[in-house]
């Protein structure tokens, strides 16, 4: 059984992911699942892959767990002291050139697909997509991670322009609910972070009170042997 | 202030001095503070990064000469592989008053080859000489710029189409990822080279009118739609005309698959496609 044991402990922490990140008139909705992979064994079934970047702005972080999270702490430092300089919050603009930075100019080492949201006073809330390679887009709403390939169809369909912050969080929470259900590489809960112009909120849906999609069946009330 | 011991903490790999540099005081060789060109790596001291691949790409570019000016068009897509990913990109921009710029392959070289021309037209700007550069010298740089570039074996991996009025004279060029470069009266990039360059060749006269070129271009893109995979139906044209650069709202075409061929065409050979 050595060979199967090698495999998994020595493979790089990866999280497979599904992320996405909405904007809604007033603000953004970021949301993610909460499985980090080693190769076959999941590592974590609760990682946060929504990580603050500044108090108005988080990262949504897929492909290699390290190589997202290096950069998810360059940027934090240098948001930092940028804030300091500048006295007042930076803007959603401005983190996302920063990550955009990094990743393009260290495309050869990194493979980490990333997504910037949060608000300003000067745009309200926007999106920024930036995929493998660096490329930087301002969007309506944003994918990413393994999981998004199956959220193409879905929100071709559902996504609609204006929503209302209800209408965007049940939809966010509605995709990475789908692609936990398909993609092997997501899965747990099911995380999502609020940024408006009142704040951040950061709401929590376990993953046995996600809804249950085709050929998944409730779990039986109590378990069978009681003691 | 001497910044010459200044170094972020934890911020590089390897120690910012050699033994070869430790006498010197100065911060030529620093990794901020030395001269570089404005890159923002992790490894400043890494071996240059060797050929890559793209990953957001998009496809062909079409340029064509008229009358009064130079049209340039292509789709509105990024594609990810085989994912079509992204549908509102545009892949045309204006350089400066005389000169427009499109580009297929990888987008994000091709965002970072338009922040280093709006640098070089800032500059130029600046100069207030009563010179300005034209498509000439911006099909010169770029040339310069992709060949450069392709020495180091870390291509910008794109193909570029140039085009720009200057003077009453209309010039349309190419610059591909390994530094090829020619001028040409009708140019196409990727798929366009091959199924709109021959309608060009039968179709294109020299002294065609605004609507007449965009009538020559529309037909190769539907073409281009049809036939290639990574082609959307959602377009932009860009005319450079001796008045300056102007690139047109996103637009579909209407495409026609009514021909009765296409409603059962097993119907005399079962099983066949």
């Amino acid at each position: 059984m050595e060979p199967m044991a090698c495999q998994w402990t020595d493979a790089p922490h990866s999280m497979g992911t599904t992320i996405m990140a909405v904007e809604y008139n007033g603000g953004v909705i970021l949301g993610a699942d909460s499985r980090t992979t080693t190769g076959v064994y999941v590592a974590n079934r609760a990682s946060d892959k929504i990580t603050e970047l500044t108090d108005n702005v988080y990262l949504c972080r897929s492909g290699s767990a390290a190589d997202s999270q290096v950069v998810s702490d360059y940027v934090r430092y240098f948001l930092n002291q940028h804030t300091i300089l500048l006295g007042r919050l930076a803007t959603v603009k401005t983190a996302s050139t920063l990550v955009k930075e990094l990743s393009y100019q260290n495309k050869s080492f990194l493979e980490t697909g990333l997504i910037v949201a949060g608000w300003d006073k000067y745009e309200g809330g926007s999106v920024y997509g930036i995929p493998l390679g660096g490329t930087l887009l301002r969007l309506p709403f944003a994918t990413g991670g393994s999981g998004s390939s199956y959220l193409y169809g879905f929100l071709d369909q559902a996504w609609k322009s204006n929503m209302t912050q209800e209408e965007a969080e049940a939809l966010v929470v509605k995709s990475i609910s789908l692609a936990i259900a398909r993609d092997g590489a997501s899965g747990g809960v099911v995380r999502t972070v609020t940024i408006n112009e009142e704040g951040v909120q950061r709401k929590f849906y376990a993953g046995d009170k996600l809804p249950l999609f085709h050929e998944e069946i409730a779990p039986r009330p109590t378990p069978i042997h009681a003691n | 202030m001497d910044f010459s011991n200044f170094q972020a903490p934890g911020m590089y790999p390897y120690h910012a001095s050699s033994s070869s540099k430790q006498a010197e005081k100065s911060y030529v060789d620093h990794p901020i503070m030395g001269p570089h060109n404005s890159s923002f790596t992790l490894m400043p001291e890494a071996p240059s990064k060797h050929t890559k691949y793209p990953y957001v790409t998009g496809t062909s570019v079409l340029g064509v000469k008229y009358k009064d000016g130079v049209l340039l068009a292509s789709d509105t897509a990024a594609s990810y592989g085989s994912t079509v990913r992204y549908k509102s990109v545009q892949r045309l921009k204006a350089v400066g008053k005389t000169t427009a710029l499109g580009a297929s392959g990888e987008i994000s070289d091709f965002q970072a080859i338009n922040e280093l021309l709006d640098q070089l037209i800032t500059n130029d700007y600046m100069w207030d000489d009563g010179n300005n550069l034209g498509p000439v010298e911006i099909h010169n740089y770029l040339n310069r710029l992709m060949y450069g570039r392709r020495n180091k074996f870390d291509p910008l991996w794109n193909s570029l189409v140039l085009g720009g009025v200057k003077n009453g004279q209309q010039y349309l060029g190419v610059v591909t990822m390994i530094g090829v470069h020619y001028v040409d009266d009708h140019v196409a990039t990727g798929f366009g080279n091959h199924l709109a360059r021959p309608i060009f060749r039968d179709e294109w006269r020299a002294d065609m009118t605004h609507e007449e070129a965009v009538a020559l271009l529309e037909k190769c893109m539907l073409v281009l739609f049809y036939r290639d995979r990574s082609a959307i139906n959602k377009f932009q044209i860009a005319n450079v005309t001796e008045a300056g650069v102007h690139i047109s709202e996103p637009y579909a075409l209407q495409t026609n698959w009514s021909y009765k061929a296409f409603e059962n065409p097993t119907a005399g050979a079962v099983g066949s496609w």
